[in-house]
């Protein structure tokens, strides 16, 4: 914009100080834009969230998953970019004294379980060997789209794992485990591939922050719910259902998101506050040496929202409007010609000849053989 | 006493036949049945991709048409004419790229051709004369007074591989043919790096080899808006009608994909397939409620609310469950009457032309206005035909930038011909297809030295003789893909860059190469100390034994010698 020509040399001046602000505030304003476009590099999220042990009174593993699963949905990412694995199912187990519900709250005021819960893997379907698989991609050919990991080089994933562990592995179903040498070459194998831009690993197990301790691939940040030698513990018990409803690291990280909308720039500092020794019993660690970003300039919907980046569509194409003929249905074959049908037939008509003919034919085979004199007990 | 002494013979011998049973026969037979098959990779062949040389060859030719040049300089004009320029990315990958120039003067066609009064008619004059190869770039030099050109503008670059240069050699008056060329030189360099590959999208493309960290800002936007190179590609047209009451939506979209997606495609072939669905979606509603703005009596979206307008629409939208090939998403919402017109904001808080906004690597929504078509007592619902051109128009362009064509920038002093009824001019193609193939190359050597890496860090992975052939069929692949990119044959070169990364992924990928569970040393030791000791102890103990008595005995034939 040109600035104007006025005969006082103050107004002019003045003007083109309000004109310099104006300008330099639109340059601040394209940078910070421009800026918050490259703050992150990230342009899809994906989830995995996991539950590995079974049996009724484990509720409260699916519950942690549950919660997590439901924080992450409402903060945008779709079903189709979470892979979620539960163990057991206890919506329906026959023990739940409240079918199709599994609540995270006692007094039974949050049931997470609702109508719009897609369980990818579930019961035996998760083991160590689908973990990893779905993890690296490895998988066989015929798995559908929505059991798959497609991320790429530009995702950020959110793992999340609970279940009963202990020092350097973490139990799965009951009768297997995976260790966290084996969870370090997972990542790193996904790393080799570009398969994420930034990890964010939350464990909330006993002896929890054994698992991160043998990362060494760059781009991981991890949490745990307890130090090594600690245990975490469940947070309370409801009387109705019979048992611990949910863990006490995942109830207060429950409750952490509960406040974060998909607009919120609360960072990974806040998180990592959530449970102190107070609350929690155990301390919960994390591990950032190998991120890349500063922790405070990480926000919490890089990893649990899906905020994407927009770009306004500046070009178009001019297209000439393209005068296509209604298609003419002239060359097609009548439809009695493309289907061909007996008509059906509407009255009785005696059998035909062939019918006929045969039971004539059985009928003097019949009496040829036996003789005439069977002929009297027919009529 | 002889029957003591034989016994003892019996059992010395039979403690050694047994110990030379457990180590000759034992240790060997439970090496070989506890070992994981590994078939042979060609591992000095994959060491080499590490080191990565790309040298990529572009063919230029030089037509110099009459007025350009004297007589005498067209006689002495050469006839090829090398330049090489060499860069070092990171320490295991260089680049080299090679232009091999060509110079010739105009046939006689080709004056005829460019005596058309307009550069475009010219252009298409020039077209159908000859038959340029993929990857190769012919340039016309014109005379400065030519009126092909608008007076300001020094370059028009057509629909297919071929420019229009302005000669600067009149101003300089009495120049040998060195200078003419030395002049040359630099406007050369820059069509050069307008229609064929330039150094930042080439190092873009190269980013699966480097570390993080080492591409620049613009590039990094542009490498996070294109799909990465995959072999196929989903893409779905949806429509969005929230108000099925008020508006009854028409749109012929088989014919529109026919009349200006499809071509797109088709030229898009060598790169990769292409699957196209279109669905309708009723009752779909934006996540967020746009803001009435009276001064432009319309109801305003702006430009920082548009983040949070996918997600919702993304978890309604189907898809195809059948493939993992990566999905571009094209929606078109129609507001409810009840909020209608919707206009989309800028920054700056100024209306946009197209009504359009895409995502990077996701898609496009673009919000189409219907109050226009009816009045306020029409009787509801309304037949509402959409016009397919506008909207098409819209979406070829967000579809180009999704599959890495860049956004035209024309350099100054160039003017480029838009994009005919295909949506992208051979050019283009080309310098997608340099940048596919190197991405292709890299993207592939990476995985290929990665397994490899991988299978020899982790030793307990069974690699079947499939596993084997794949990486040996990819590396084949590779090093005729660079080989080809040498030579300059750009489409073989991206055909055997395709096979190369598919052969790599697949054998990345392969279901059969997970780890056996890992086992520590201490677990290890737990497994195999009962099984072994209580075999081993007593023929330890009886071993001992009897090298102490053959000592003995030694001893003693010893002291009675003495």
């Amino acid at each position: 914009s040109n600035p104007p020509v006025a005969p006082e040399i103050s107004s002019s001046v003045a003007l083109d100080f309000v004109l310099i602000g104006r300008t330099s505030a639109f340059l601040l304003l394209h940078q910070a834009r421009a800026e918050r476009f490259f703050r992150s590099d990230h342009t899809n999220n994906w989830a995995v969230l996991v539950c590995t042990s079974r049996f009724w009174f484990n509720y409260r593993h699916v519950a942690n998953t549950l919660s997590v699963y439901r924080s992450v949905k409402r903060l945008g990412i779709p079903d189709s970019h979470i892979v979620l694995m539960l163990a057991d199912d206890m919506a329906c187990n026959h023990r739940n004294p409240k079918p199709a519900t599994v609540f995270s709250h006692k007094n039974m005021e949050l049931n997470v379980y609702g109508d719009d819960v897609e369980v990818d893997y579930r019961g035996y379907e998760v083991t160590v060997e689908n973990f990893l698989r779905v993890l690296t991609g490895r998988l066989p050919p015929s798995t559908p789209r929505s059991k798959r990991l497609l991320s790429d080089d530009h995702s950020n994933i959110l793992i999340y794992l609970t279940g009963h562990g202990g020092n350097g592995f973490l139990k799965f179903q009951d009768s297997e485990e995976i260790s966290n040498v084996e969870l370090a070459d997972a990542f790193e194998q996904m790393w080799q591939k570009r398969r994420y831009n930034e990890l964010l690993f939350i464990i909330d197990t006993c002896q929890g922050a054994s698992m991160y301790e043998r990362f060494y691939s760059p781009n991981l940040m991890a949490l745990a719910s307890s130090q090594v030698g600690e245990d975490s513990l469940s947070h309370q018990p409801d009387l109705a259902i019979g048992v611990h409803l949910m863990d006490r690291y995942t109830f207060y990280l429950l409750e952490f998101l509960e406040d974060i909308h998909p607009a919120s720039q609360a960072n990974m500092n806040d998180l990592f506050k959530v449970c102190p020794k107070s609350q929690c019993v155990s301390t919960p660690g994390h591990r950032t040496d190998l991120f890349q970003r500063d922790p405070g300039s990480v926000l919490i919907t890089d990893f649990f929202g899906s905020v994407r980046k927009v770009e306004i569509t500046m070009e178009t194409i001019n297209l000439t409007p393209h005068t296509e003929t209604a298609l003419a249905y002239v060359d097609q074959l009548p439809v009695a010609q493309i289907i061909h049908q007996k008509p059906k037939q509407k009255d009785w008509h005696p059998p035909d000849g062939f019918i006929l003919g045969l039971w004539t034919l059985i009928l003097l085979v019949f009496f040829r053989t036996y003789g005439i004199k069977h002929l009297k007990h027919i009529f | 006493m002889a029957a003591v002494e034989v016994e003892k013979q019996r059992g010395r011998s039979a403690a050694v036949a047994i110990a030379a049973l457990v180590i000759a026969a034992g240790i060997p037979l439970w090496w070989k049945t506890t070992e994981t098959y590994r078939a042979w990779l060609p591992a000095a062949r994959i060491s080499e991709l590490e080191a990565l040389q790309l040298e990529l060859r572009v063919e230029v030719e030089v037509v110099f048409a009459r007025g350009t040049l004297s007589p005498e300089q067209q006689k002495k004009v050469p006839a090829s004419r090398m330049r090489e320029q060499q860069q070092q990315v990171d320490d295991k990958t260089g680049l080299k790229f090679t232009y091999e120039t060509r110079f010739r003067t105009a046939t006689v066609m080709e004056e005829d051709a460019l005596n058309q009064p307009t550069a475009a008619e010219a252009d298409h004059a020039l077209h159908t004369l000859t038959e340029t190869s993929c990857g190769s770039v012919v340039i016309y030099i014109i005379p400065e007074a030519s009126a092909l050109l608008p007076q300001d503008m020094r370059v028009y670059v057509g629909r297919s591989r071929t420019a229009l240069l302005r000669s600067q050699v009149a101003s300089v008056v009495g120049a040998g043919l060195p200078e003419v060329l030395a002049a040359l030189d630099p406007q050369m360099e820059q069509v050069l790096q307008t229609m064929s590959f330039n150094h930042q999208d080439v190092t873009a493309a190269l980013t699966d080899r480097l570390r993080p960290g080492l591409s620049t800002r613009d590039s990094l936007a542009d490498s996070m808006r294109a799909f990465k190179s995959s072999p196929g590609y989903e893409i779905t047209f949806s429509l969005l009608n929230p108000d099925p009451k008020h508006h009854q939506l028409h749109w012929d979209v088989e014919a529109a994909l026919d009349a200006y997606i499809y071509p797109l495609l088709h030229k898009m072939a060598p790169v990769a397939n292409f699957s196209v669905d279109s669905q309708i979606l009723y009752y779909a509603v934006l996540g967020v409620n746009p803001r009435y703005d009276a001064s432009a009596s319309a109801y305003t979206l702006s430009a920082d609310s548009l983040a949070h307008v996918i997600n919702p629409v993304e978890a309604r939208l189907g898809s195809n469950a059948a493939s993992s090939n990566p999905v571009l998403n094209f929606l078109l919402y129609v507001p409810d009457s009840l909020h209608s017109p919707l206009i989309i904001r800028n920054d700056q808080k100024q209306e946009v032309a197209s009504n359009a906004f895409h995502s990077p690597r996701w898609g496009g929504i673009m919000v189409y206005n219907v109050d226009g078509a009816y009045g306020n007592d029409t009787q509801f619902p309304v037949d509402i035909a959409i016009d397919m051109s506008r909207v098409m128009g819209v979406f070829l362009s967000q579809l180009r930038l999704m599959l890495g064509f860049q956004q035209t920038g024309a350099p100054p002093g160039f003017v480029l011909e838009a994009a005919g009824r295909e949506g992208v001019a051979e050019w283009e193609l080309d310098r997608l297809l340099w940048s596919r193939s190197v991405e292709n190359v890299a993207t592939a050597s990476a995985s290929i030295t990665s397994l490899a890496q991988l299978l020899d860090q982790i030793a307990n992975i069974v690699i079947n003789d499939n596993i084997a052939q794949q990486v040996a069929s990819a590396v084949t692949a590779l090093q005729a893909a660079v080989a080809e990119l040498e030579a300059g044959n750009l489409a073989l070169a991206l055909e055997h860059s395709r096979e190369a990364i598919s052969a790599s992924e697949r054998a990345f990928f392969d279901p059969s190469l997970l780890h056996l569970l890992y086992f520590p040393d201490d677990q290890k030791f737990a497994i195999y100390i009962p099984l072994f000791l209580p075999m081993c102890v007593p023929i330890l103990l009886s071993l001992l034994k009897i090298f102490r008595e053959v000592q003995q005995h030694r001893a003693e034939k010893r002291a009675k010698r003495d």
